[in-house]
């Protein structure tokens, strides 16, 4: 049985139609957290976040308390919010943007408080319209009801927030593609090092970049404290997360569990989160943590969702995604067209990324639709080797960014696990499923 | 003489003098220009680079890299279909295939009343309610060829103008002002505050 007692800390207001507006915001608790954020010292603030152990919520995994802590001090510094959601099957940003701006601006403000940086920049993803204006919306509220712009609350504390549009790439989820296109050009992301932003980022100024569930949680944490967090989930793996479920299952949707305290049985077929698979078919695999993720098959299925222990298990909890499929779909296919993602959103710079993913993509579209041969197989392991050396993992990289390693980690997967489905689509001539 | 209407070029004026950099109002100019014309065109460009202090081969150079950005006309609404990983396993393809049907255009294309254009999306992030389809980058929720058929319908009626604005509007909501925080005041208030906190820790 799912574990379901623990606090909703970024999905509180989900039961309410208006949860976007400031009045149900403020008659909710909504800006308690930063007010009390400002009767502290900046770094008090800080120690908070570094006491809750939270760790970031955008795929890498890296501890915000930590990723403050680098920032070099400079005259001018910036805040960047990363809202470009864009991995696959992943929408939990999305939800959070729409359902409870303010939370997130709330937060933003909290962070910058800690920070002490007075211009932050909230990067929302181009195709969120609907949330693009709410978070628009909440910006001006939020000004004109004193919690932004000159001498917040009273304080001594100023900030302004630009909610700045993206254009549609995926790349941009990087965080150096995303500061290129804040600063108006192409997402190619920057070569490394220097390996933070918090070193050299917009505009070559020392910039923090952090995830929109994130920046969330800021207000709980400033609110209940530090501790109370890190009390919550186990090890590494404090608080609560938004796992967005998707695929075959009968309840397709956004959960927030407590870290570590489930498994990806509890959230597939518990009755109050996934419910089990369409049909009642069998599980046939696993895609945790975004596409860039090894898959897991129906083996690993009392697997705690905790970041450690999915990396034990060879994968990552990544971005929170969980896509499963069930004993009728197609592998090869799932496969393909997941290759195909990477094809299309390779910004071009890296060869091994830009012309690898393009003719992985070929090869995986004759196996599914026709043509493919048994060699083939072979040569997609040889070429993904060539992006991604070993076909480790944790990948290894050959690249400026981490988009080219992660082409291989399905297609390695898949065929690992399903060569026999492989095979058959060659002695089919196409896909057997028709 | 400005291409861009004077409402649209105040708001272009009030976004730039948002940002630290001229150069870093591209995206969202971009965008601007697009709600006036549906897509990006020559004289449009030449002005959002005039705005940015680049140039228009700089400009159109940043626009292809990007998805939502059209360097040709397209319908008054621009439909997206999802058939990235979550959307296959609940049928997108063969959503898409409807629509293209539907519609009487290829994928990329546009209907011959100039009304729809068709495009396949990587993921919209909304897979709980899967295949996704965007129409002009607003929901529609719409899963099945008998849902996806009555919004066309109700598209050409008019029925959902207010929903779903044209291409190319992306924000309805304005920005109420400019930047409050000067840095030359911020930095006055972080030297008192210094003082006050010193004479508190004392």
């Amino acid at each position: 049985m799912a574990y379901l007692d623990s606090p909703q800390i970024v999905s509180s207001r989900k039961e309410y139609a208006d949860s976007f507006t400031l009045a149900r915001y403020l008659a909710t608790g909504g800006y308690e957290g930063l007010k009390k954020a400002l009767s502290m010292f900046p770094e008090q603030v800080a120690a908070e976040v570094d006491a809750a152990s939270l760790l970031g919520r955008g795929g890498a995994g890296f501890p915000a308390g930590r990723k403050w802590s680098m920032l070099r001090k400079s005259a001018v510094s910036y805040l960047v919010v990363n809202g470009d959601e864009s991995e696959p099957a992943t929408f939990k940003d999305h939800y959070l943007v729409e359902r409870d701006p303010h939370q997130l601006v709330e937060g933003v403000i909290i962070a910058a408080y800690a920070l002490q940086v007075n211009r932050a920049f909230i990067f929302l993803r181009g195709e969120f319209a609907l949330g693009l204006e709410r978070l628009s919306q909440a910006v001006n509220d939020a000004y004109e009801h004193g919690a932004l712009g000159r001498k917040i609350f009273g304080s001594d504390f100023s900030l302004d927030i630009v909610v700045h549009p993206g254009a549609g790439a995926y790349i941009c989820g990087e965080e150096t593609g995303l500061i290129e296109a804040l600063e108006g050009k192409r997402g190619f992301p920057r070569i490394k090092p220097p390996f933070f932003p918090a070193v050299t980022g917009l505009y070559g100024e020392p910039t923090v970049v952090n995830n929109v569930e994130t920046m969330s949680n800021l207000p709980w944490i400033v609110t209940h404290g530090g501790a109370a967090f890190a009390a919550l989930g186990a090890g590494r793996s404090t608080g609560t997360r938004l796992f967005a479920l998707a695929g075959r299952v009968k309840n397709p949707g956004v959960y927030e569990i407590e870290m570590v305290k489930n498994t990806f049985r509890d959230i597939i077929y518990d009755p109050a989160l996934g419910g089990g698979i369409i049909g009642d078919k069998a599980v046939k695999a696993i895609i945790p943590g975004g596409v860039s993720a090894p898959w897991f098959g129906p083996d690993q299925l009392d697997l705690p969702l905790g970041q450690d222990e999915v990396a034990a298990a060879g994968s990552m909890l990544g971005s929170g995604s969980i896509v499963v499929l069930d004993e009728d779909s197609c592998i090869v296919r799932a496969t393909w067209r997941i290759t195909k993602f990477f094809s299309r959103e390779s910004c071009g710079q890296c060869t091994p990324c830009r012309e690898g993913s393009g003719w992985l993509e070929r090869m995986l579209y004759r196996l599914e639709h026709g043509g493919g041969r048994v060699e083939d197989l072979d040569l997609l392991l040889d070429v993904s080797d060539n992006i991604s050396p070993g076909l480790a993992w944790p990948p290894q990289q050959t690249t400026i960014c981490v988009l080219g390693p992660s082409i291989p980690s399905s297609i390695h997967s898949a065929i690992s696990m399903f060569r026999d489905d492989f095979v058959a689509h060659v002695d089919h001539g196409s896909c057997p499923h028709g | 003489m400005s291409h861009l209407r004077t409402e649209l070029r105040q708001r272009a004026e009030e976004v730039v003098a948002l940002y630290p950099s001229r150069r870093s109002a591209m995206l969202p100019l971009l965008h601007l220009a697009q709600e006036q014309d549906g897509y990006l065109t020559d004289e449009a460009m030449a002005e959002v680079a005039e705005l940015t202090g680049t140039t228009p081969a700089e400009v159109r150079g940043t626009a292809s890299f990007y998805d939502m950005f059209h360097l040709e006309p397209v319908g008054r609404y621009v439909v997206g279909v999802c058939t990235n990983i979550a959307c296959l396993l609940r049928g997108g393809e063969e959503l898409l295939e409807h629509a293209s049907a539907v519609l009487g255009c290829a994928v990329g294309g546009t209907s011959d009343d100039g009304l729809f254009t068709l495009e396949e999306t990587e993921c919209l992030a909304d897979c709980n309610i899967a295949p996704v389809v965007q129409v002009n980058h607003r929901y529609v929720r719409t899963t099945t060829p008998e849902a996806f058929d009555g919004l066309i319908e109700d598209l050409r009626a008019g029925r959902l103008e207010h929903d779903i604005p044209p291409h190319g509007t992306l924000i309805r909501v304005r920005r109420a002002g400019g930047l409050r925080a000067d840095a030359g005041e911020i930095a006055a208030e972080r030297a008192s505050a210094r003082e006050a906190r010193a004479a508190r820790e004392q």
